[in-house]
């Protein structure tokens, strides 16, 4: 079980968010002029890394903020977290 | 090979088990093969079987960081059925469930697979609707399927509770009779024999920790046992295929997530099918031990700690008792988490890369185990004729370029929605 220390709220359980993937993830900014290429590695492909990865949470039951943690895919240590950027 | 049959068995009771030869040799690895197939377990034993079998290859090494089906081969909940909806599905799992029929015989080796029937109840009109289109499906393209009334299942899972009174009560079922289990540890030690009777080397406690490429081709892998020079490369690695790949500066459609499964004390025999509750995702069958195998849905983040959270078991466990209320108060033996390779699609990937003479298979999305023959059966091909079988290519890493996605949930580009 995951606690995630939200920067609101205090350490909660992890049933309490929604995981929102890879924070390193960004939407391009003009889909109209974005290759296909650049739109599918958006879409679909990612780093996956084995380690420290840095990444969304949206706190549902709590203060409905999204926050990026980093945490480590391997033992679930928690690093950096703070609130995202709207 | 010393071949397994009652007149063995008998000459070996006789001896007091002591003359049994070791099932596979365990060869030092030598400075390079034809095709080198990284990843021991079912997927990647098959694969070296079938290049050595179907094709005359085998100057084959399989290298094995830990012990053969140590990884997912021995982590999963052995569920075998072909029950899809995409026609590309269809073709793919049911080859590999007519390789399962034979497979026993194939390998001289048994893999207790019981076709004991596999079946999916539903709780609401959109559900049926839904369970009996993907079943209409099926006999359209020749796969056996059933629908099941509510008293079809009282007849064939007589401990199901099928109460009105339950939260999600169940309306009905659908059945695919020719589904059912196999021996998960049976099926990579058989396809371990059988290869290395067929002349390929298992290597076992070899990490792979880089590959080697010239001008855009593969030449070979490092090793912790050595370098090991490969004119060809199959990945066949699970929920480790990004790095495997990112050893070829390849990044793949894919998230590494945990699963969950539980096993129970073993009791007396009370449900001889598998069945998979829709309500809540969790699936059910019992071992030939007695113990109670119970798998359920992801835990939904990224994760190699292959440990599941308590409140994933939980409602795992809520969902099994809810339905079976006889287990309720069975101790739980232990329960685990697999590393589950998921795919933006939930379909698999089994495709050559784009390095030349590297192919993967990998993105099995927890249903890995199933696929286990057609899948090494259709890296083999690829390998050995550097194209894809018309059985696999669908399956390509282009799809999620060329949007031709074999999307089974109709769920978006999500890796944990599958």
């Amino acid at each position: 079980m995951l606690l995630i220390p939200c920067p609101f709220c205090g350490a909660r359980d992890e049933t309490e968010f929604v995981y929102g993937g890879d924070a390193g993830v960004e939407r391009p900014r003009n889909p109209e002029t974005t290759t296909d290429e650049a739109w599918t590695d958006y879409l679909c492909f990612r780093d996956n890394p084995q380690g420290m990865h840095r990444e969304l949470w949206f706190h549902r039951d709590g203060c409905q903020r999204w926050i990026t943690i980093e945490r480590d895919t391997r033992t679930h240590e928690l690093g950096a977290v703070r609130l995202s950027r709207s | 090979m010393q071949r397994y049959s009652i007149f063995s068995l008998l000459k070996g009771a006789l001896s007091g088990h002591q003359d049994w030869e070791p099932a596979w040799r365990a060869p030092e690895p030598k400075s390079s093969y034809d095709i080198v197939i990284v990843g021991g377990g079912g997927h990647g034993l098959a694969t070296a079987y079938y290049l050595a079998r179907n094709h005359g290859i085998s100057n084959i090494a399989v290298l094995e960081r830990g012990w053969i089906g140590g990884g997912n081969t021995g982590r999963n909940t052995t569920i075998v059925r072909s029950n899809y909806l995409l026609p590309e599905n269809q073709r793919f799992y049911e080859h590999s469930l007519k390789l399962w029929e034979g497979l026993s015989r194939d390998l001289n080796y048994n893999v207790m697979f019981s076709p004991r029937g596999v079946i999916n109840v539903f709780h609401t009109d959109a559900q049926r609707d839904y369970w009996v289109r993907r079943h209409n499906g099926m006999r359209y393209a020749g796969i056996d399927a059933e629908l099941l009334t509510r008293a079809d299942l009282t007849r064939l899972v007589p401990a199901l509770n099928l109460s009105p009174d339950l939260r999600h009560p169940i309306v009905g079922g659908v059945m695919q009779p020719r589904g059912g289990v196999a021996r998960h540890d049976a099926v990579a030690w058989g396809y371990a024999r059988a290869a290395d009777a067929l002349g390929v080397d298992i290597i076992q406690d070899c990490e792979v920790t880089g590959i080697d490429m010239q001008g855009g081709r593969v030449t070979g892998l490092q090793t912790s046992r050595g370098p090991i020079g490969a004119g060809r490369i199959g990945l066949a690695v699970a929920g480790h295929s990004s790095q495997l790949a990112q050893m070829a500066g390849i990044r793949l459609p894919i998230e590494t997530h945990l699963l969950t499964a539980t096993v129970s004390e073993p009791v007396k025999p009370f449900i001889d099918t598998v069945v998979s509750i829709a309500a809540t995702h969790a699936y059910i069958s019992q071992t030939d031990k007695g113990e109670v195998l119970i798998g359920g849905s992801l835990d939904g983040y990224n994760s190699w700690s292959q440990r599941g959270s308590p409140a994933r078991l939980e409602d795992i466990l809520s969902a099994a008792s809810e339905y079976f209320p006889r287990i309720s108060r069975l101790r739980q033996l232990r329960h685990w988490a697999g590393v589950m390779d998921m795919s933006m699609d939930g379909s698999p990937i089994i495709a050559k890369l784009p390095v030349d003479g590297l192919a993967m298979t990998g993105g099995w999305c927890y249903g890995g185990f199933k696929a286990t023959p057609a899948s090494g059966w259709c890296l083999a091909w690829t390998l050995a004729n550097d194209a894809p079988h018309e059985l696999n290519a669908p399956f390509s890493l282009e799809r999620f370029r060329t949007g031709a996605m074999l999307n089974e949930n109709g769920a978006g580009p999500v890796a944990a929605a599958h």
